[in-house]
């Protein structure tokens, strides 16, 4: 086992030299040096074990004993896109196949003076010094192995931004389709996101499979919120039974910017979603909802990092989860407040049902706080269906399966009410309400 | 000959017919404890039965082993509702007979508003008899119609069911809830406790305004003051997973004047 770990980190690095080997001038720009310092970084600290604190309870030893095809060519069409079933509405859609961009599947409807938005590459074809300015600020002190491994092979994705006191009318929708059809496919997208003084958007990363082979996505969204800006942010995994997704966004918030950010994962093999935002402005307000479904032998892991540095902010989290079969959740939510960071709120709160003794949930909220004058709280269940409420239901003629599905759909109702991009709020209703009916 | 073994037949119809819920026999224990020793009670259509007794007494568990609380396990007799074994019955399936439990301590679901609860309850039951649903305007209508029934406040219909509603108010949903379901049998389990003068007057009036030849209602409480407005055929005593005493409505105000002390010496005084 630990020489098919050592494959897939020896053939990444071989991969990096050999395509900086062919890139004569190019290798000396200061995107490249950042990639190079991610590699370096991912070199010395190599893929986690469960020994690494952070990864103490999920085991990446099965997502790394194959290799991926991290360029694999896809014929990828509008057919294939009717095989998803996603829901439309008008919105700025950008698809992204097997991590690259691709023009014929997206339409960029928002006014050209309202926003910038294109894809990582076009981006920095015209304007390498501005990409390369943003790409790993944010992420810069990250000391993550799969961040790093991102920042090194980093080739496409989003890049979006807002000038200042700009009201993007539409959403912005990122479509990340793994083809993973013929073979086992990898990618690494990479979104770039600034959103200015006083701007408001929201935006959507929707991950989705085609085919049984396996996919990788290892993917990475830098965030930057300036004073007052209001920011919604939904990231909605419905992948396959052999998909591995590590993902990180990391944000950072000034004054009296407000961010929302909606997690929820439908389905995939192996998801660990870190959200990390950093609250480094006074009078900010960070929201995080999280929702997972897992059954079979899924693993869903959250890791939230909510970060005060300044005074007088508030952070709010509430995550939920439903466990069937033999699944396994994690979450581990850290709030840090900082010396400075006083009179800040901070509210944490993590509740899950568990409806097999085979499933297993495990919480740990981890609070760090340095100053003195501030209201924390955090709290997390973990039980089964309320069964008072169940005969309730019953006794009112309503049948045992229609009152499971009710009393669940009801459970997830105040994070999915939270989504405020309609059609992804929808599709997720939807998606939950068959998710729900069909056991 | 023939015309009187018609007769005969005629005569054992109506009294078959005659009787909706018979209860015989009927042990119930939870956790290995035995709470009913043997229930025997009938009721025929159009029939009001008051269960009064002590606290403890198993009145509430015969409530919820009629409407099929599966915590409670059965352990003798039978109970025949409408011609039908019901103890083999899921709940669903007894609420959709037509039985109708009114909650002592309603349940608090968050996240499931009273209005689609019941439209849920209301055509998952017509389903059950081969009838097609009601749409939203149809039901939308009964329930405005049921809810001005017992005075029930619009807004509470929007809220999360039972979720901080008053003590008052939860058990006024009760009755709101038999008014829309329309139940054969309606059970009520202290429904009159935690209303005041006027909710009890007008909840009470809301379950005479269903009486009908065809309905019965069981009536648990320990207070005359609901019997003054639903008047009883029959009192009950429960005592000790028991009924040990059965009279008129009379036996009530006896009740209320003298307590069970009476009662209970004449349980002991027998063996
Ligand atoms: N889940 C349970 N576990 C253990 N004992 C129980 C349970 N439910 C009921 N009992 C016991 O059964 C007995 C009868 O309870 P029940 O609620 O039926 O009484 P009741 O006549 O309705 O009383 P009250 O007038 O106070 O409402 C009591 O001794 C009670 O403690
Ligand atoms: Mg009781």
């Amino acid at each position: 086992m630990s020489n098919e770990t050592i494959d897939l980190k020896t053939r990444l690095i071989t991969d990096f030299h050999a395509r900086e080997a062919v890139m004569n001038g190019e290798a000396s720009s200061e995107f490249h040096q950042k990639k190079r310092a991610g590699l370096a970084l991912f070199e010395q600290l190599g893929f986690p074990s469960i020994k690494h604190e952070e990864w103490k309870y999920s085991n990446v030893r099965d997502l790394i004993s194959v290799s991926y095809d991290f360029n694999a060519e896809s014929s990828i069409g509008l057919t294939e896109l009717e095989d998803l079933k996603v829901p439309e509405q008008e919105a700025n859609i950008l698809y992204f196949v097997n991590g690259r961009y691709n023009a014929e599947l997206s339409a960029i409807i928002s006014p050209v003076g309202q926003i910038t938005i294109s894809s990582l590459a076009d981006a920095y074809k015209n304007d390498p010094a501005k990409v390369a300015s943003f790409f790993n600020e944010l992420t810069k002190d990250a000391n993550d192995a799969f961040t790093a491994l991102n920042t090194a092979f980093a080739q496409d994705g989003v890049f979006v931004h807002i000038p200042d006191n700009q009201s993007v009318e539409h959403p912005i929708i990122l479509r990340f389709v793994s083809d993973a059809r013929e073979k086992n496919v990898g990618s690494q997208p990479r979104n770039i996101i600034s959103v200015g003084k006083n701007a408001h958007v929201k935006l959507a990363e929707a991950f989705r499979t085609l085919g049984d082979q396996r996919s990788f996505t290892n993917a990475v969204t830098e965030i930057q919120v300036a004073e007052e800006a209001n920011v919604q942010y939904y990231k909605v995994q419905n992948e396959s039974e052999n998909a591995y997704h590590i993902g990180t966004t990391q944000v950072r918030m000034l004054d009296r910017s407000h961010f929302y950010a909606g997690t929820v994962t439908l389905n995939g093999k192996f998801t660990r979603n870190n959200l990390n935002i950093v609250l480094d402005g006074e009078h900010c307000d960070a929201h995080m909802y999280g929702l997972y479904f897992p059954d079979g032998s899924q693993h869903v892991d959250n890791h939230t990092v909510a970060d005060h540095q300044k005074p007088n902010s508030e952070s709010n989290e509430l995550y939920k989860g439903i466990l069937r079969d033999k699944s396994k959740g994690v979450f581990n939510g850290k709030i840090f407040v900082r010396p400075d960071a006083q009179k800040t709120n901070a509210f944490q709160s993590c509740k899950n049902i568990v409806l097999s003794p085979d499933a297993t949930m495990n919480t740990k909220p981890q609070l760090e706080i340095f100053a003195d004058d501030v209201k924390c709280s955090h709290g997390t269940t973990t039980g089964q269906i309320d069964e008072e409420a169940l005969f309730y239901m019953r006794s009112r003629g309503i049948s045992q399966p229609e009152a499971m599905s009710l009393l669940m759909f009801a459970f997830c109702a105040d994070v999915v009410s939270q989504i405020k991009i309609d059609s992804v709020r929808e599709y997720l209703e939807n998606v939950i309400t068959q998710k729900l009916a069909s056991k | 000959m023939r015309i009187t073994f018609a007769g005969n037949y005629h005569e054992l119809s109506f009294k078959y017919k005659s009787v909706m819920l018979s209860i015989n026999d009927l042990r119930a224990s939870i956790e290995g404890k035995e709470i009913l020793k043997g229930i025997n009670l009938e009721v025929k259509p159009g029939e009001v039965h008051a269960i009064m007794g002590p606290n403890g007494s198993g009145k509430s568990t015969l409530a919820s082993v009629l409407a099929g609380r599966e915590e409670y396990e059965v352990t003798g007799g039978n109970v025949v509702f409408d011609g039908k074994d019901i103890l083999e019955m899921a709940p669903e399936e007894r609420a959709a007979e037509g039985i109708f439990l009114a909650f002592q301590y309603p349940v608090e679901i968050p996240g499931v508003t009273t209005i689609n609860f019941l439209k849920t309850a209301v055509n998952e039951i017509r389903k059950y008899k081969g009838e097609a649903p009601l749409d939203a305007a149809q039901f939308l209508k009964m329930v405005r119609e049921k809810a001005k029934l017992v005075s029930m406040n619009d807004s509470l219909l929007k809220r999360a069911l039972n979720e901080g509603f008053s003590g008052g108010e939860k058990k006024r949903n009760e009755v709101f809830q038999m008014a829309v379901l329309e139940p054969k049998l309606a059970i009520l389990d202290e429904t009159d406790s935690g209303l005041d003068i006027d909710a009890l007057r007008i909840v009470a009036e809301g379950v005479n305004s269903l009486r009908s030849p065809e309905r019965s209602t069981i009536v648990v409480t320990h207070y005359q003051r609901l019997l003054d407005y639903i008047v009883p055929d029959y009192v009950h005593v429960l005592y000790k997973g028991r009924i040990v005493k059965s009279g008129p409505k009379e036996l009530a105000l006896e009740l209320e004047e003298k307590g069970y002390d009476w009662i209970k010496a004449e349980v002991e005084a027998v063996g």
